[in-house]
C-alpha cells in the first residue's frame, strides 16, 4: 500500500539544520496494522506527516498504491488526504465550537462515501455523546471523537499520532480498542505512532525509530489484545 | 447548514466582542462619508433646485437712481435673458419690545405683474397692495425671531421718516437664503430682516418715480459673464452705477458658498481620512485576527478540505464583520446625513430640500470597506495556508528570541524578569508592534482631525473680536459724512470712544486679474479696529499705500512693494456741494435738503495707481486698508467718513440704542458683541454638531483598534501566559507583561498621533479658505491632550476587559488548545 524509499526530511530553524528524516524505506501492506516505536525526536511523525500529505519531504520519495505522495501538487495532496487518508492526533484536534456529531461531519461533508456521524461515534462507544462540545469530553473521549472523525470516511489509510500519548492506560485501551476493531472489522490500513513499548505488542509489525532513520522492524507472531495491554 | 457554516456561526457568537468592535470602526468610517457627501450633496441639491425654480439671477447691479428706460438697455446687452429692476434700500427699524436697534433692506416687488426674477416664495399672506406704504412682506427668519404673524406691526425709518408697517405675508427668497445685515458675520434674524413693499409706494418714499436703485440680470447659457458685467457698468455709470457683480459676489451666495464649500472639505477631507483610517485598522486587525487560526486553518486542510474552500471560510467571518460595519455604517449615515441636512436647511430656510444620496457613495464607502477587509482577511488566511497542515497544526516553534544590544549595559538589571519579557516581544515582532502603534496612532489622529476646527475658530474670534475689531458697535451712515460728524457721535449717551473709517467700493486690477472689493481707510492710531500683521499683532498704518490681506494678495499675485491699478467705484454721496449748507456735526435730519444737493463722488469710474505697502492678516472678507486721509486724498474728496466705531459704556447701551434709532442718519448699525454671540451660536449649531459627530466616531475608532490589539496580543500569546501561570506567577504578575506591553505600544502611539492628526488638520483647513473668511490653522494643547486623553481612556478600559479575561485564563485548556 505504502512503499518509501530513502525519504529525507531536514527542517531549518535558524543556522540550525534539524534531521528530521535521515532515509528511511519502508513498505505498508493493505489492512496491516503497524506500530511506529522511538524516542521523541526521532522524526516518527515527520514520516507520518509525510505519509498523510500533511507535510512535504526534502528528497526520497513515498507512493501510495503506485502514485507518488511526495511528487502531488497542492491540490493532489487535499484529494488523497480527503479520499484516502483519516489522521488522529495527539492532541485531539477538535474543533472547540463544534460538537462531537459536527466534527464528524465537517468530515463526512465532504467524503465520497462516508458513515453517517452517529455510526461513527457508535464505532467509538460515544454513542452517548453526540451533542458535546469537545470542552465537556474527557481526554479520552476526545480521542475517540477524533477517531470516529478519522474513520467516518471509511478512510483506507489511518494514521494516528500517539493517539493514547496524552491518556491515562484505562482511557488510551478504549481508544486503542476502537483503532484495532476499525482495522478488523473494515481492513483500514492502520499506521500507530506511540514511544510505549508496551503497545507494540497489538500490531502485526513492528518499526523500531531512531535518530530519523528505522533501526529495526519486528513481526508479531502474537498479537496481544489491546485489553491485555498494560502501562 | 453545512457543519463548516455553523462553526462559523459559533465563531461569531465567540468572537462577538471583537467583531462588534471591529464593525464599528468600519461603520464609523462608512459613517462619517456618507453623512458628509449625503448632506453636502443634499444641501447642493436643494440650492441650486431652489434657484432655478425661484429664477435667482446671475448678476446684480445698484445705482443711485436710473431712469427706468435703462432697463431696456440692459436688456439688449447679448448674453442677458431677463432682466428685473427694482427699488432696494436699508432701513433702519424700531421694533417694540427691542432695545437694540435693527436693520432692514426695504426691496420693491412689481405691483402689477410677476417677478420676472428672484421670486419669492409665500409662506403665507399675500403681497402688499399696489402702493400701499404701510404694508410689507418679511422674510420668515425674521418673522420668526419676533414671533411676528401676519398682522403683526413694527416701525421703518424709511428715507429719514418713522413709518408703521403691517406685515401682510411671510416669505422666502432666493436671495435672502443668509439674510445678513451689514457689518453682520453671521445671519442674525432678529436684527436683520428684509421688507417687500410695493414698488409704487417706495418710490415714492426714495423719490425714484420712474426709476430704479438695482438691478438683477439673468444671463443665457453661452453668456460671458465678464462682459455683461462691463457693458452693465459702462451702461449704469452715469447713473451712479456702483460696479455690477456677478452670483459669486453676492452676499447670501457668497455666504452660503462658502457654508457648502466648508461642508464640502469636511466631507471631501475628513470622511475618506476616516474612512481609509478605518479601512487600515480593520485591515490590520482582521488579519491578525484570521492568523491567530491558523491550528485550525491547517486542520482543515489536514481533513481535506481544499484551501479555496478553508479561505472561503474564513472569508465569511472577515465578509460578514464588514458587512455588518457596512450596514450600521450606511443607516447611521444616512439617518446622521438627513439630520444634518435638516439642520443646515432650517438655517438657510430653504423652502424644501432635497435628499440626495447617490448609489455611488454606498458604493464607494462599501467597496472601499470590502476590499481592505478581504485583503485583510486574505493576509491572514494566506499565511495560514502556505504552510503544509503539519506545520500550521503544531503549535508555532518557539520564536527565536534575542538578547537586546542595549542589554549589555545591563540595564534590565533593574527590571523584573516579566518586565524583560515585554520589552522583547515588542522588539521580536517589531512589524506587528508598529502596526498597532500606528493603528492607536491613527485613531487618536482622528480626533484631532475633528477637533482642531473649533480651536482654529475659537482662535479666529479672538484675533476678530479681541485683537482687530475690538468696538463694540459700528454705526453706519446713510450717506458719507463730513469728518466732524465724529465729534457728534462721541457726544451721545454712553460712547466712551469714537473712531470714523470709510469705505469704499473699488476694483483692484494688477496685470490681467481684477477683484471687487472695498478699501477701509482708517485713523493712524485707530485703537478700537485695528490692524493686524501677519503674526496677528497690531500694525501702524502707513501713511500712503495699501495694506492687503493675504487672501487678497493671493488672489491678485500681489507682494509688498507692486503698483495697483483702483478702480474708483463708490458713489457715495457727498452732502452738500462740498461746501456744506447744514451744520456737519447734526446727525437729525435736515429737511431743507434736496435730493438734488447730493453730489456724486467727485472720482468714480476714475483709476488711480497705489503702491502696496504691506501684506497683513484677515481672516474676514477681502480686508484691503488705507490711511483715512490718504484715501480722502485718493478720492479727492474733503474729509469724510462712511461710519464710526464706538465703544459704549455698558451701563447706557439702552439710552444710546434709543437715541441711535432716531437718527436718520444711521443706516445700521453692526453690533459686535451679538455679532459674536451670534458668530458663536451658529457654531454652536453647525461645527460643533458636525465635530461632536466625528469625535463620537473617532472614539468608538480609537477604542476598537485599541481593545482588538489588546485582544489578539492575549490570544496570540495565551499560552505563554498559561506557562507563566502555571510556573507560579500571579495573574497580576502575568497581566503585567501584557499590560505593560500595552502601555509601551500605547506611549509610543500618542506622539505619533500628534503628528499624523496635524498633517490630518493641516490638509482639512486647505479646503476651508473661501474669499468670506480664512480659517487659520490653530491646534490648541487642549486638543493634544483630549485626544491622548481619549486613546488613554480606550487603552485603560481595554485594558481592563483583558486584564478581566487574563484571570479566567484556564491555564490546562490554553497549554492544550487555542482559547
Ligand atoms: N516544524 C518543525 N520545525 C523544525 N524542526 C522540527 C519541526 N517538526 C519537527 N522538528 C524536528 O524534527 C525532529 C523529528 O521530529 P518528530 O518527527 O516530531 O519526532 P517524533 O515524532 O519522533 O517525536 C525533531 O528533532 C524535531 O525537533
Ligand atoms: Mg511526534
Amino acid at each position: 500500500m505504502f512503499a518509501v524509499e530513502g525519504l529525507i526530511k531536514i527542517y531549518h530553524t535558524g543556522e540550525l539544520e534539524i534531521h528530521a528524516l535521515a532515509g528511511v524505506d519502508l513498505a505498508l501492506y493493505e489492512s496491516e496494522l503497524a506500530v511506529l516505536l522511538g524516542p521523541s525526536g526521532s522524526g516518527k511523525s515527520t514520516l507520518l506527516n509525510i505519509l498523510g500529505g500533511l507535510d512535504t519531504a526534502t528528497a526520497g520519495s513515498a507512493h501510495f498504491r503506485g502514485s507518488e505522495i511526495t511528487a502531488m501538487s497542492e491540490r493532489e495532496l487535499t484529494r488523497y488526504r480527503r479520499d484516502h487518508v483519516g489522521f488522529v492526533f495527539q492532541f485531539y484536534n477538535l474543533i472547540p465550537s463544534l460538537s462531537a456529531r459536527e466534527n464528524v461531519s465537517l468530515v463526512t461533508e465532504i467524503s465520497p462515501n462516508p458513515m453517517k456521524p452517529d455510526e461513527a461515534l457508535g464505532l467509538v462507544g460515544l454513542g452517548h455523546r453526540l451533542d458535546h462540545f469537545p470542552a465537556q469530553l474527557s481526554g479520552g473521549e476526545q480521542q475517540r471523537v477524533a477517531i470516529a472523525r478519522a474513520i467516518a470516511k471509511r478512510p483506507e489509510v489511518l494514521l494516528c499520532d500517539e493517539p493514547t500519548g496524552a491518556l491515562d492506560s484505562k482511557t488510551g485501551v478504549q481508544v486503542l480498542e476502537a483503532l484495532t476493531s476499525v482495522n478488523e472489522e473494515l481492513g483500514t490500513t492502520t499506521a500507530v505512532i506511540t514511544h510505549n513499548v508496551a503497545i507494540a505488542d497489538i500490531a502485526h509489525r513492528v518499526f523500531y525509530f531512531g535518530d530519523g532513520k528505522i533501526v529495526r522492524t519486528k513481526i508479531n507472531k502474537r498479537r496481544v489484545a489491546p485489553s491485555k495491554v498494560q502501562w | 447548514m453545512s457543519t463548516l457554516d455553523k462553526k462559523l456561526l459559533r465563531d461569531v457568537a465567540r468572537l462577538w466582542a471583537q467583531a462588534l468592535a471591529i464593525a464599528l470602526v468600519l461603520a464609523s468610517g462608512v459613517t462619517t462619508l456618507i453623512l458628509a457627501v449625503g448632506a453636502y450633496r443634499s444641501l447642493e441639491e436643494t440650492r441650486s433646485a431652489y434657484y432655478e425654480r425661484y429664477r435667482f439671477a446671475d448678476i446684480f447691479a445698484s445705482a443711485k437712481r436710473a431712469p427706468q428706460f435703462v432697463e431696456r438697455q440692459i436688456l439688449e446687452i447679448p448674453g442677458v435673458a431677463a432682466a428685473e429692476t427694482r427699488i432696494s434700500e436699508f432701513a433702519l427699524l424700531d421694533i417694540d419690545g427691542m432695545v437694540q436697534p435693527a436693520t432692514g433692506v426695504a426691496v420693491s416687488v412689481p405691483d402689477h405683474r410677476d417677478q420676472r426674477l428672484n421670486r419669492i416664495y409665500m409662506r403665507e399672506g399675500r403681497l402688499p397692495e399696489p402702493g400701499r406704504i404701510d404694508e410689507v412682506v418679511v422674510n420668515e427668519a425674521f418673522a420668526k425671531a419676533h414671533k411676528f404673524e401676519l398682522g403683526s406691526e413694527f416701525h421703518a425709518i424709511l428715507n429719514g421718516y418713522k413709518r408703521p408697517l403691517r406685515i401682510v405675508g411671510i416669505a422666502l427668497s432666493p436671495e435672502f437664503i443668509y439674510a445678513l445685515g451689514p457689518g453682520d458675520l453671521i445671519p442674525d434674524d432678529r436684527r436683520f430682516g428684509v421688507l417687500w413693499m410695493s414698488e409704487k409706494a417706495l418710490e415714492a418714499v426714495y423719490d425714484l418715480e420712474g426709476a430704479f436703485n438695482y438691478v438683477s440680470v439673468k444671463l443665457l447659457r453661452n453668456a460671458i459673464e465678464a462682459d455683461v458685467i462691463d457693458q452693465l457698468d459702462t451702461l449704469l455709470k452715469r447713473y451712479g452705477g456702483t460696479g455690477a457683480f456677478a452670483r459669486k459676489d453676492q452676499q447670501s451666495h457668497a455666504f452660503i458658498d462658502a457654508e457648502l464649500k466648508q461642508l464640502k472639505a469636511m466631507a471631501q477631507v475628513i470622511p475618506p481620512i476616516f474612512l481609509l483610517v478605518s479601512a487600515f485598522l480593520i485591515n490590520i486587525t482582521l488579519s491578525r485576527l484570521i492568523a491567530l487560526e491558523r491550528e485550525q486553518i491547517g486542520l482543515l486542510k489536514a481533513l481535506g478540505y481544499t484551501g479555496l474552500a478553508v479561505s472561503w471560510h474564513y472569508m465569511k467571518l472577515v465578509l460578514i464583520i464588514a458587512i455588518v460595519g457596512i450596514a450600521i455604517g450606511a443607516v447611521a449615515g444616512t439617518w446622521l446625513g438627513q439630520g444634518l441636512t435638516r439642520l443646515y436647511g432650517d438655517f438657510f430656510h430653504f423652502p424644501f430640500l432635497i435628499f440626495q444620496r447617490g448609489v455611488d457613495i454606498y458604493v464607494i464607502a462599501a467597496s472601499i470597506s470590502l476590499a481592505t477587509a478581504a485583503a485583510g482577511g486574505v493576509r491572514g488566511i494566506y499565511a495560514a495556508l502556505t504552510l503544509p497542515p503539519a506545520v500550521a497544526m503544531s503549535p508555532p516553534v518557539p520564536t527565536h528570541y534575542a538578547h537586546l544590544a542595549v542589554e549589555k549595559f545591563h540595564i534590565f538589571r533593574h527590571f523584573s524578569q516579566l518586565t524583560v519579557m515585554a520589552v522583547r516581544h515588542i522588539v521580536r515582532w517589531p512589524i506587528r508592534a508598529g502596526l498597532t502603534v500606528l493603528g492607536i496612532a491613527m485613531s487618536g489622529s482622528l480626533l484631532i482631525t475633528a477637533l482642531f476646527s473649533i480651536d482654529s475658530i475659537d482662535y479666529m474670534i479672538d484675533v476678530v473680536f479681541f485683537q482687530a475689531d475690538r468696538q463694540d458697535a459700528t454705526v453706519n451712515f446713510s450717506d458719507v459724512r463730513p469728518a466732524e460728524v465724529l465729534q457728534s457721535v462721541e457726544h451721545l449717551p454712553g460712547v466712551l470712544a469714537a473712531e470714523p473709517y470709510r469705505s469704499v467700493s473699488v476694483r483692484l486690477h494688477h496685470g490681467h486679474r481684477q477683484r471687487k472689493l472695498a478699501i477701509t481707510g482708517k485713523m493712524p492710531g485707530a485703537d478700537l479696529s485695528r490692524v493686524l500683521g501677519r503674526n496677528d499683532v497690531p500694525v501702524a498704518l502707513p501713511e500712503s499705500g495699501l495694506l492687503v490681506s493675504e487672501r487678497v494678495a493671493k488672489l491678485l499675485n500681489l507682494k509688498r512693494g507692486d503698483t495697483v491699478d483702483v478702480e474708483i467705484l463708490d458713489a457715495s454721496r457727498v452732502r452738500g456741494p462740498l461746501g456744506l449748507k447744514v451744520d456737519p456735526t447734526r446727525l437729525t435730519p435736515d429737511p431743507d435738503v434736496k435730493p438734488e444737493d447730493f453730489k456724486a463722488s467727485p472720482v468714480r469710474g476714475n483709476t488711480r495707481r497705489v503702491q502696496i505697502a504691506g501684506i497683513i492678516q484677515s481672516y474676514l472678507g477681502l480686508a484691503v486698508f488705507m490711511d483715512l486721509r490718504a484715501l480722502n486724498e485718493l478720492l479727492d474728496e474733503s474729509p469724510v467718513v462712511s461710519g464710526v466705531h464706538i465703544a459704549i459704556d455698558t451701563n447706557r447701551t439702552d439710552a444710546l440704542y434709543r437715541k441711535i434709532k432716531e437718527l436718520p442718519a444711521v443706516s445700521a448699525i453692526a453690533l459686535q458683541g451679538e455679532a459674536l454671540r451670534k458668530f458663536r451660536e451658529t457654531l454652536a449649531t453647525n461645527i460643533y454638531i458636525m465635530t461632536a459627530v466625528y469625535v463620537v466616531l473617532s472614539v468608538i475608532i480609537a477604542f476598537g483598534v485599541v481593545y482588538n490589539s489588546a485582544r489578539i496580543q492575549l490570544s496570540e500569546r495565551a499560552r505563554e501566559f498559561a506557562s507563566l501561570r502555571v510556573l507560579g506567577f500571579s495573574k497580576a504578575e502575568v497581566s503585567h507583561v501584557l499590560l505593560l506591553e500595552l502601555a509601551l505600544l500605547v506611549a509610543a502611539a500618542v506622539p505619533l498621533a500628534w503628528i499624523i492628526g496635524y498633517g490630518f488638520a493641516w490638509a482639512t483647513v486647505q479646503g476651508f479658505e473661501s474669499d468670506l473668511y480664512s480659517i487659520p490653522f490653530v491646534i490648541k494643547a487642549n486638543t493634544y491632550a483630549f485626544s491622548t486623553l481619549v486613546v488613554l481612556a480606550a487603552a485603560g478600559a481595554s485594558a481592563l476587559l483583558v486584564r478581566r479575561r487574563i484571570d479566567r485564563l484556564n491555564m490546562i485548556e490554553a497549554l492544550k488548545t487555542r482559547e
